[in-house]
Parts: C-alpha cells; structure tokens; sequence
C-alpha cells in the first residue's frame, strides 16, 4: 500500500514503535531532570551533572527522541490537515513547506543541543 | 427513441443475494466475462436476514445421515408436488456445496469435533421418518444467511465478478425468435438506462414477501424477476404456494428463526399450554411450517391467543437458559429486544404467523435454465432465460417449504445453473440480436412510467395491495373470499399502472424505482389470487375452508399461471429421481 | 407532533444542500427512526434514502442522527430524538449523492484492500476443513460485520484520509481473516498492513465502538493487528 517518502521509518510500525520508545526515553529524562530540579540545585552542582560522560549521552538520547516525536507526530498531523483532499491543489505544496521548515527547525535544535552539550 | 447505451456481457445475472451471487462466482471462476445487476449492495440483498441455518446431510451430529432421507423429508414437507428429481439433486450434491462454501471461508459454528454444528429444524427425521428428530441444519449461530451471503460476495471480490451495484433492472430484452438476450436496467445513481446485452440472462431476484401487509421479507422483495417473467409472456409455477413463517415477531413482522424451537423453544396459548402437542403429536413444534402455522391461528380463532386482543401466541425460550441463547441465538436475543421490547431470556416472544416465503416462481429444470409451457402441454426450454434461488420454482419446496431448505435451494441451484451456462458459453452460444422494436418494446413499460401524469400515491396502492393480499389470500382461504379478492386486484390493476411518478428527477430517484416495484408486486400479487382460487384442494400452504382436503386425483400437479390471458394450466410433478425409488405421495402426517 | 429537521440534496436542482423541517404526527408511539423516515416519504416521495431488511443486518440506512451515527431502522425514537427535534443528516466524511444518500465507493475500496476472502495455499479436504470452537469463537465480535459504515464514517483519521486509512470497517474484516485458523495468508496480509497509513492511522479515538450498530469493537480488533505485526518485527 502506500509508503510515503517523508515518513520516518517508512513503516507504520517502525514510526509507531519510534513515537513510544522515544516518549518513554523523554518521561524518563524529564523526570530525572525535573527531580533534580525540585530536590533544588546550584549552578556548580548543575554544571557538574552536565560535565559527565553519560548525562551527555542521556540528554543527546532525549534530544534524538524528541526529534524523532516530534518528526512522527507534527507528520501525522501534517497529512492528516494539509492535504489536497482538505485544502485543494495547494494542500501538497503547504504540506512540504511544513514539512521542510519542521525538518529545518528540528535539524538547528538538534546541532545547537549538540553545541551545548559538548561545548564545542 | 433515444439511442440506448449498450454494455455486453458473457452472463448477466440480476439480483445479487445468494442464488445471484452462487451463480456469478461460478462463471467468474471460470473467467468468463459475468455481470451481477443488483438493486442494492450485494450483501444487503435479503439472503442476508436468513437465520437458523442450512439444511444438508453432511453427517456431522449423526454420523450414519444420508441425503436419502432428507430427500424424503422434503418430498413429504412439499406435500408431494416437489419435483423428486430436483430434489434429488439437490440433497445429494447438498454436501459438496456446503464444503465449498466452507472452504471459501463460512464462519460455521462448530462441534467438539471440529466439524460443522447442526440443529434440528421442523420436518427432519431419520431413516425415512421412522427413527425420529434429526438434526441436519448447518449454522453459523443464528446469522447463517449473513456469513453465507458475506461469503459469496467476498469470493465474488476474489473472482473480479463485475458488478453493477444499485442498478435495476426493469425488463427482459428477447429477440424475435422468442430468446431472452438481456435486461433494460436503470443506474440508480446517474437515472441512465442501459440495454445490458447478455448470452445468458440469470434471474436471481429473490421473493416478493411484500405483496403481503405482514411479511418477514424486506422492502426490496418486491418480484421483479416474475413480473419481467410475466410482462415477457413467460409462465410462473405454483405461485399460489406462499409460506407463513409461525414465528414472526408480532406488531413488527421481523423473524425469529425456527432454530429457536430446533434448540428446545416452544410455542404456548394464553392457558400457558403448549398446544402443538394437540396438532403434531410426534413432532409437536417441529412440524411442517404450514402445520404449525396453522394450529397457531386456529389457536388464536378459537379464543387461546395471548395479548390484551388475544392476537398472537408466545414463543418460550427463557427455560434454555441465558447462555445457550447467547450463543446459539444471539441474533434473536438482540431482534426480540429491539423489536418485540422482551427479555427472550427471562419472557416468552409475542410470535404470529407471518409471510415469509414463496415457493413458487419460474419453472426451472435442474440447470436453471427457465421453462415455457407450450400448446401441447410439453415443457420448452426458453433460449438465455435462467433462474434460480427463490424466484425460480425448480420445484424442490413444492407446495410448502421445509426450514434450511431454501439456502441450499439457492447454493444449488446458483451453482447449477453457473456450471451449465459455464459449459453452454464453452459449447458457443448464438442468439440473434434484438432489433430497434425488440429494445422498444422493452423499454415500454418504463417509457411509461417516466412519461406519466397524475394517478394515485404508490405508497397508498401498495397499503392497499398488501392489505388485500393479507385479507383475502392469508393462512386460511376460501373461494367466495377468494374470488373478491380478485375483482380488488383488478380495480387496482388499473390504478397501479396509472400510479403518480411526480418526481422525474435522474439521480437516484428511488420514487420511480418504487413505482417499477409496486408494478411488479401487482404481477406477483394477481397471479397468486388468480391461482388460489383455481386449485381447489388443500394442500402444504394452500389451506381452504371450502375444499379443506388434499385431492391428488386432480391436483397432483404443478400449476402453470400466464398472466397475459390470466389462464391456469396444469403441469406434470416429477416422479422420477434417478437413483432412488420414488417416494409415493401419502397422508402427510407429524 | 415530532419536529424533524432534514438534511436535502438533489444535485439537479439545489445549487447547495439545506436542513427542511418536517412535522411528523408520530401517533405517540415510539417508532423506529425508519418509520419516522417512510412517514416523511409518503408524504413527500422526493426524499431519498437507502433501506432494505428494516431489522438491522443487511447495513442499508446507516444515517447521522441528532449528531450520532446509527442504523435508522434499530433506533427508536426514544433513543435518537433530543428536546422533541430529530436532525438527520447523511453519514459524515463521504461525498452526498443526493439527500441521505452518500457515495461508499471509498468505504467499499477499502474494504476490498484487505482481501476480505479466506486463502489458503494447502489442497482442501473432502470434508470442511475441521476449526475446534474455542478456535471458531475467535471470529465471534469480527464476522458480524454488516458494512453499515456508521463506524468508518464517525473516524476523524478516516474522514482526513478515506483514500489510505483502511478504516475501522475494513480493519475488523482484515483482522477476521488473521484471526481465522484457516486463513495461511497471514504473513502476506500483515505485509500488505504495515505502511505509516493501513493501520496506523488510528489513534484509539473510539468513535466505531460507541457507535458500531452490532455492537462490535474494531479498535480491540486493530489493537489485535498491531501486536501481531510487532511480534513478526521482533
């Protein structure tokens, strides 16, 4: 049937599968990070968790997952909106605009997090 | 006239419930180009609402069954004008049908064994009557008509069948040397008419339970294959043979299947007696359907109905207990609940006899293929004019029909008939064309209909109709009712054609589809009170007061109606099964 | 008097469709919405609908009723009408043909896309193929399916994407045939399911189970599919 060129996996499983490791990996990250928070932390104590290895790590996995869920999420919502069917001949044309300027925003996000992450 | 689109087929069949749909699958499988005219959906076609199940000897319950039996079984329910030799056919290829049906998928209920459930339906016996109640009904819970028709339809997707879904068809197309090459039919949803052009006409358009006021039958069961039959001069056969189905849900007409009494319901008077055991000492509620039907109007005539107007009787079913009839019978938990607003778990059914099956229908030989009568008296095959399932009268149901007959009726005989035209198209099939005149005199009825002006409501001549059917030609008949019956149909024969089409509109006006039907009902309706009134005996559904016995010495014998000069003839039953001795015509008793 | 207020369409002569109202003397009795529709009809034969065995098996009048999808011939008045107003629309999300009556051919295709028909490769015995019941009652809740489209047409994901979204409809019939034991076709069906649209399409909204007229639960039965095609990737 159809396999759109733009999906992520290019299987509804593999996007499907995608969509939930990467919100478990996110709920995981965030409560660790919010648990931090709220237990109150200090600037040196909060650049200390971040100047090891595997908080890099942990954070560059959450920061691919929500790349990832967002890719999945924001394309389903595509498809389903921006559409020839909903919105005419036009409907294709917005849906790649879309397409491209998420794929843009996630792609700066995701070397800006890079940057910060290992200082470079 | 303006020209007429033609479209060309190898077979057409029209109608597309079980027999339509048997039949198509065959000529599709064998990849001839084949054509199904539906007026609605496939799987919305009336076979769809068959409940209890199929009936066959495939010797699952009891391993020692034999198709002999349950062709006696039939024979006797016909009250002996069933032809023994379709009947043969069709109890014993009845097995290899229902195991192709199988493999295509039927959901069956299933035994412990693993192999398909049975239930005991009315009129089964073993060993030729002598060794009790068999239980030769094969089902799918009580949606049997449902996994059946949805079957067929998906082996029709598989086969690429071409199918001319929410088309109808209006008339026959024949030549001038007598031949049916086609249908005129309208696509409902643009208006245009179309002449599909066909070397085997198939009609497969079900019953027409709706010339009666009271009907398990669905609004689409209105007879257009015999009212084209009629309209083209060909006859119908034993038409006045119309069944009653003992329990229709009372107030709402929709059926509870006879599986409920096959499982161990009965049906009790207002004394709470179960008085089947006073009509059918041996069978008692698993009598023929037209026994029991009877005994219950008598029940109600003579003052034991229930109901604050004692105009029905109960159907018990509490006492199986809530499981079984959640899984045996859950369709008829969910009917009774919606339609009769009763707990069938906890209260018994308010149940009435209730029009439910035509037995006859255009004479068939054992092929489908569609028979004249002519001046000698001699059968004559009509050349690319088949039927099968309920419009056809092959004739396996005879004067009354057993219940899970009419599934393998339609299995059969769809199939039958696709396996011949299969072979007949091989052989090479040539038929003249039909002319300008022939396709004119086709169209006739329906230019006249779009044409019309003024006339009375359809709605209110059909009210009427069926009000006269339900009064005049009901359970119970006799002659002097019988024959004012008539003059009513008449008065109205003239009204029905003049009937007021003011919608002209083209897309899917079903205004003028329901005029075209209410046309045929009539056909279906004058044939059945002209030939009611003509067999002067009692005999399986046709029940008389004034000639309350059955009289073989003059009535052992088809009836044959042609409608153009209203005549009544008479025609040979089939004696004569080819591997069994004949079963000769007794006092029918349960 | 019932006040019924009626969705009309004939594209012959109405440039656009409009709600008509309609009194209807009911006699007092709690009618089917059907009923209610043939009281209409007699009256005004102009008004166009689908119906057929008027006991809920054959899927015919599958209409939106006072905003809620339902066969009109298993709905009874008390049901369906809301402050003595009944609003009957088409079913939403297809095309309208005329007045109550919308083109399926969408609904159909999908349904037609799960090769709805039994396949099996190994030669057939001489008798029925044997299935225990407890393997026979693992079709129970998915055959009963009529294809009223009440719940394809109460989808949001099919309504977006009737031409790839098989739908709840044609998802029940693709997993009956998963679920039948003597259907071998499994791994070619699942094949054909795992593309970001057949199946994944549904986002367990629900609306088929509310409004399914049998009763029947095609989310369970995509749920179903969606694990087997999980333990065939794993």
């Amino acid at each position: 049937m159809v396999t759109p060129v733009t999906s992520l996996g290019r299987s509804g499983l593999y996007d499907w599968f995608v969509q939930r490791a990467s919100a478990v990996i996110l709920l995981a990250y965030f409560l660790f990070v919010g648990w931090t928070l709220v237990c109150g932390v200090d600037y040196e104590a909060w650049d200390a968790l971040f100047s090891q290895t595997w908080m890099r790590v942990f954070s560059l996995l959450a920061l691919v997952s929500l790349c990832a869920h967002a890719w999945v999420g924001l394309w389903a919502v595509f498809t389903d909106y921006l559409t020839e069917r909903m919105l005419g001949a036009a409907g294709n044309a917005l849906r790649l605009l879309a397409e491209a300027v998420s794929a843009i925003i996630m792609f700066t996000y995701f070397v800006w997090g890079i940057q910060i992450l290992w200082g470079l | 006239m303006a020209a007429l689109r033609t479209i060309s087929f190898d077979g057409v069949i029209v109608g597309g419930g079980g027999a339509g749909l048997r039949a198509s699958l065959q000529m599709a499988q064998s990849g001839f180009k084949t054509a199904v005219i539906s007026k609605v959906f496939p799987t919305r076609s009336h076979t769809v609402s068959a409940q209890g199940g199929i009936t066959c000897a495939i010797a699952s319950s009891d391993p020692d069954d034999d198709w002999r039996w349950h062709m006696y079984d039939t024979v006797k329910g016909a009250d002996y004008i069933g032809d023994q030799d379709a009947i043969e056919y069709m109890c014993s290829v009845g097995p290899e049908a229902i195991y192709e049906l199988e493999h295509m998928g039927l959901p069956f209920s299933r035994t412990e064994e693993g192999r398909i459930y049975q239930r005991p339906f009315g009129g089964q016996s073993k060993n030729y009557g002598k060794g009790g109640q068999a239980a030769r009904t094969c089902a799918a819970a009580d949606r049997t008509g449902h996994a059946l028709l949805h079957t067929l339809y998906q082996g029709n997707i598989k086969n690429q069948t071409v199918f001319l879904n929410e088309w109808y068809a209006t008339d026959l197309v024949k030549n001038q040397d007598g031949a049916v090459v086609g249908v005129i039919a309208i696509c409902i949803e643009t208006g245009e008419t179309v002449y599909v052009k066909s070397k085997a006409t198939v009609l497969a358009t079900g019953g027409a339970g709706r010339i009666y006021a009271s009907t398990t039958n669905a609004h689409i069961n209105t007879g257009d294959g015999i009212g084209m039959a009629l309209r083209a001069g060909f006859p119908v056969q034993d038409i006045e043979m119309w069944q009653f189905h003992p329990t229709g849900i009372a107030g709402a007409g929709t059926l509870v299947t006879e599986g409920c009494r096959g499982e161990g319901g009965y049906l009790i008077n207002k004394d709470g007696e179960r008085f089947m055991e006073r009509y059918a000492p041996n069978a008692k509620d698993l009598a023929g359907r037209d026994v029991v039907a009877r005994s219950m109007v008598k029940e109600i005539l003579e003052g034991r109905g229930c109901g604050p107007n004692g105009d029905y009787v109960y159907l018990k079913l509490d006492h199986l207990g809530e499981e079984v009839l959640e899984s045996r019978l859950p369709g008829i938990c969910e009917l009774s609940r919606t339609f009769a607003h009763v707990d069938p778990t906890k209260e018994p059914v308010p149940v009435v006899p209730t029009c439910h099956y035509m037995m006859g229908g255009i004479p068939t030989n054992v092929h489908g293929q569609a028979l004249n009568v002519d001046q000698n008296g001699e059968d004559a095959i009509i050349p690319g004019l088949y039927a099968c399932g309920e419009v056809a009268c092959v004739s396996v149901h005879g004067a009354n029909r057993l219940g899970g007959n009419s599934l393998l009726d339609l299995v059969v005989f769809g199939r039958a008939s696709g396996l011949f035209i299969e072979k007949a198209l091989r052989e090479g099939i040539e038929l003249r064309d039909a002319s300008e005149t022939d396709l004119e005199q086709a169209m006739s009825r329906l230019d006249k209909v779009n044409n019309s002006s003024g006339g009375e409501k359809a709605g209110d001549l059909r009210k009427e109709l069926q009000n006269t059917m339900q009064n005049y030609f009901g359970v119970f008949r006799n002659g002097p009712l019988m024959q004012q019956g008539i003059v009513k149909l008449a008065d109205l024969r003239a009204r029905i054609e003049n009937a007021e089409l003011s919608d002209k509109s083209m897309v899917f006006n079903t205004a003028r589809i329901e005029v075209l039907e209410l046309q045929n009902l009539l056909e279906v309706a004058e044939a059945t009170a002209i030939t009611a009134e003509e067999r002067k005996e009692s005999r399986g559904a046709h029940a008389r007061d004034d000639f309350d016995s059955r009289d073989d010495e003059n009535w052992l014998c088809h009836s044959v109606y042609f409608a153009p000069d209203k005549r009544v003839s008479k025609r040979g039953v089939n004696f004569e099964p080819k591997t069994v001795e004949t079963f000769q015509p007794t006092i029918r008793s349960y | 008097m019932l006040q019924v207020s009626i969705y009309r369409y004939n594209p012959e002569t109405d440039a656009e469709p409009y709600m008509q109202d309609v009194q209807v003397d009911t006699g007092g009795k709690d009618l089917m919405v059907l009923d209610v529709m043939e009281l209409i009809k007699a009256e005004d034969a102009t008004v166009v609908y689908r119906r057929s065995c008027r006991e809920g098996v054959c899927g015919s009048d599958g209409v939106n009723m006072n905003g809620i999808n339902g066969l009109a011939c298993v709905t009874p008045l008390s049901k369906a009408v809301r402050k003595n107003k009944l609003v009957l629309r088409p079913l939403p999300g297809l095309p309208v043909i005329r007045d109550l009556v919308v083109d399926m051919s969408l609904f159909y295709a999908q349904y037609e896309k799960v090769q709805p028909y039994l396949q099996n490769h190994t030669p057939a015995p001489a008798i029925e193929r044997l299935q225990t019941p407890e393997e026979r009652e693992k079709l129970d809740g998915l055959y009963e399916c009529i294809l009223c489209a009440c719940c394809s047409t109460a989808c949001p994901s099919f309504w977006w994407n009737p031409e790839r979204f098989i739908g709840p409809a044609g998802l029940l019939q693709a997993y009956r045939f998963l679920a039948d034991t003597r259907d071998t076709a499994t791994e070619e069906r699942l094949a054909r399911l795992d593309d970001p649209f057949s199946v994944f399409r549904c986002h367990g909204i629900q609306n088929c189970v509310n409004v399914c007229p049998k009763g029947l639960n095609p989310t369970r039965a995509i749920g179903h599919i969606r694990s087997m095609l999980l333990s065939r990737a794993t």
